[in-house]
């Protein structure tokens, strides 16, 4: 059991939940209730992480964060490091491939939320701000934790886009994933097994999670 | 409780789409204006410009001499600036919260300390005592519909809007709301606006009515002179007025009080209305209240008014009445006519049978070409 590893993902999956949490909120109440011409565009590249081979996103991730990009030589002069095999270049794509994840059911959460209510909080006399915190998310609350297990549950699980960007460094970007995959290579099946086994007992319970608070809002509104 | 508006709501408002509007109306302070119209014709969306949470292209809304709305000056409050209550179709009550929380929330003007006690002061007020802790999932229809008024009143809005409260809950409950509110306007001084596509609701609560078409506001008056006295022939059609036919003036006689109207093939007389020259083509109409059966038993006093000949072409019984269309002898043009079952197995009604009716000179009411 590699524990350094699986520290390592948790850390990863927490990071990514919370990087995502505003984005999935913002994007995601954004696409819920404005039309414009492009919109399918939109929603179609924030929902390419999933059908596209993780080795492709990677690919690109890597690329565009890499020493000869933009990105990578900004990151190179502010942190004297490269962003690529880092961990920070590591949750930056886990951000990034975990946007589908996030976003879309905190946006299919706000769009249940009728256009009559928001209004009937105009009416009343609320704020923007008050009626985002004392209608909009406790209405959309069950999406957005589900967004947020999700995002979760699939960082500990991301295999390709971790090896494409991160490598396999213990410590900085070597996730329970990828020693999985190590432990399988040097024929430490135990290992890989008991690591496989608390991957598999944490996703069972996020998706747990997910469909028990699905099935509150649906008791709820029943 | 409520802030005393100073005068009335004046809405004008003007657009070519999406949805198209010109719309021109005023409510009394105190007053309930119904907003009558078919679905689609825009009723919600007068509302809803009205509230502020829809924009019209160009027009002016003022409520007690503040504007609300103004296109040309560029004035455009929000609806928290502009202080409405609005009671919505589905009543769109926070599900989350309690009726107490729910009335609450409109209560943002008022010290902290004190809304909890105004919130359940509000639903004693629409008979929710005790039940100011459930959530709407656990209130019935009819009690929703209370939360939201309470609510609504509970901003001290400078104009109350309903917009369509009682299509949502069963006919008894509706019958116990219409009470409520009854009582209820009584002590309002705001102006009320009542969207409804319900005529006999409108007849009911409001003190004048609007009739709107299309976007476009048609005829505002009382009720009874909408429903008698239609502006024209699409008003008369969106009240529902089954008899309106073509015909052309004959004479005006000022001394007798009559005007000759050459209709259904034979002369009619009408209530005198100079506005028409003679010889001029109108339309006229005639509620079904103002057509009297010649019974066969005896005769009536207003049997000599206007008696027309036909035989009856369709009878359907409905309940307690029969609807029953008569074809008029000499033209073939189709009046109308609802009497009571018993009216109608008395005098032997039936398909094919022979009737004469009257048309109550009253009644009659002409209307441009």
């Amino acid at each position: 059991m590699d524990w350094i590893a699986l520290t390592l993902s948790l850390k990863l999956a927490a990071w990514t939940m919370l990087a995502l949490l505003p984005v999935g909120i913002v994007l995601g109440r954004w696409l819920a209730w404005n039309r414009f011409a492009w919109k399918p565009v939109a929603e179609g590249v924030l929902a390419l992480p999933l059908v596209l081979p993780p080795t492709v996103l990677g690919y690109y991730l890597l690329v565009s964060m890499g020493a000869g990009s933009p990105v990578g030589q900004w990151f190179q002069s502010a942190f004297g490091r490269t962003l690529v095999f880092s961990f920070e270049g590591l949750l930056v794509a886990s951000v990034v491939f975990n946007l589908p994840f996030a976003i879309q059911p905190m946006q299919r959460a706000f769009e249940s939320i009728p256009q009559d209510v928001r209004d009937a909080a105009a009416c009343c006399g609320l704020t923007r701000w008050q009626t985002l915190a004392r209608i909009e998310l406790p209405l959309a609350w069950p999406g957005i934790l589900s967004g947020m297990v999700m995002t979760f549950a699939h960082t500990l699980g991301e295999f390709g886009v971790v090896l494409m960007v991160g490598g396999s460094i213990p410590g900085e970007t070597r996730t329970v994933a990828i020693a999985i995959y190590d432990s399988v290579q040097a024929f430490d099946n135990a290992a890989a097994g008991v690591m496989s086994a608390v991957l598999l007992g944490l996703s069972l319970v996020a998706m747990a999670v997910v469909y028990a608070t699905g099935a509150r809002r649906a008791g709820r509104r029943g | 409780m409520a802030e005393r508006a100073g005068a009335g709501l004046e809405v004008r408002l003007s657009q070519a789409g999406p949805i198209s509007l010109d719309v021109d109306l005023a409510c009394a302070a105190g007053e309930v204006l119904a907003l009558v119209g078919p679905s689609g014709s825009g009723k919600s969306t007068v509302l809803r410009c009205i509230a502020g949470v829809l924009r019209a292209k160009s027009g002016r809304i003022a409520v007690g001499g503040r504007t609300w709305f103004d296109s040309a000056g560029g004035v455009s409050l929000t609806p928290r600036e502009r202080s409405v209550g609005f009671v919505f179709q589905n009543y769109a009550l926070f599900p989350h919260m309690s009726a107490q929380a729910n009335v609450e929330a409109a209560l943002g003007h008022v010290a902290a300390p004190e809304r909890a006690g105004r919130a359940r002061a509000l639903l004693d007020r629409v008979n929710l005592k005790g039940l100011e802790s459930r959530r709407p999932a656990e209130l019935s229809g009819g009690q929703q519909q209370r939360v939201a008024v309470a609510r609504a009143l509970a901003r001290d809005p400078r104009a109350l809007l309903l917009d369509e409260p009682f299509s949502a809950v069963d006919r008894s409950t509706r019958q116990i709301l219409y009470r409520e509110l009854a009582t209820l306007r009584r002590d309002l001084a705001m102006p009320v606006v009542l969207v409804t596509h319900d005529l006999d609701e409108a007849a009911m609560l409001a003190d004048r009515m609007c009739i709107l078409h299309r976007g476009r506001t048609l005829q505002t008056a009382p009720p009874h002179e909408i429903l008698a006295r239609p502006a024209n022939s699409l008003v008369a059609r969106l009240v529902d007025m089954k008899n309106v036919f073509r015909g052309k003036v004959a004479g005006h006689d000022a001394a007798a009080g009559i005007t000759l109207l050459e209709g259904l093939g034979q002369r009619l007389e009408g209530p005198l209305d100079e506005r028409f020259a003679v010889g001029a083509e109108v339309q006229w109409a005639i509620p079904g209240s103002h057509i009297i059966l010649h019974r066969r038993d005896r005769p009536s006093r207003g049997e000599r008014e206007n008696p027309v000949r036909g035989a009856i072409a369709d009878f359907l019984p409905l309940g307690e009445n029969v609807s029953t269309v008569i074809r008029v002898e000499a033209t073939g043009e189709s009046l109308r006519v609802t009497f009571p079952l018993h009216v109608a197995r008395r005098n032997g009604l039936e398909a094919g049978a022979e009737v004469v009716v009257s048309l109550l000179r009253d009644g009659i009411h002409l209307m441009a070409n």
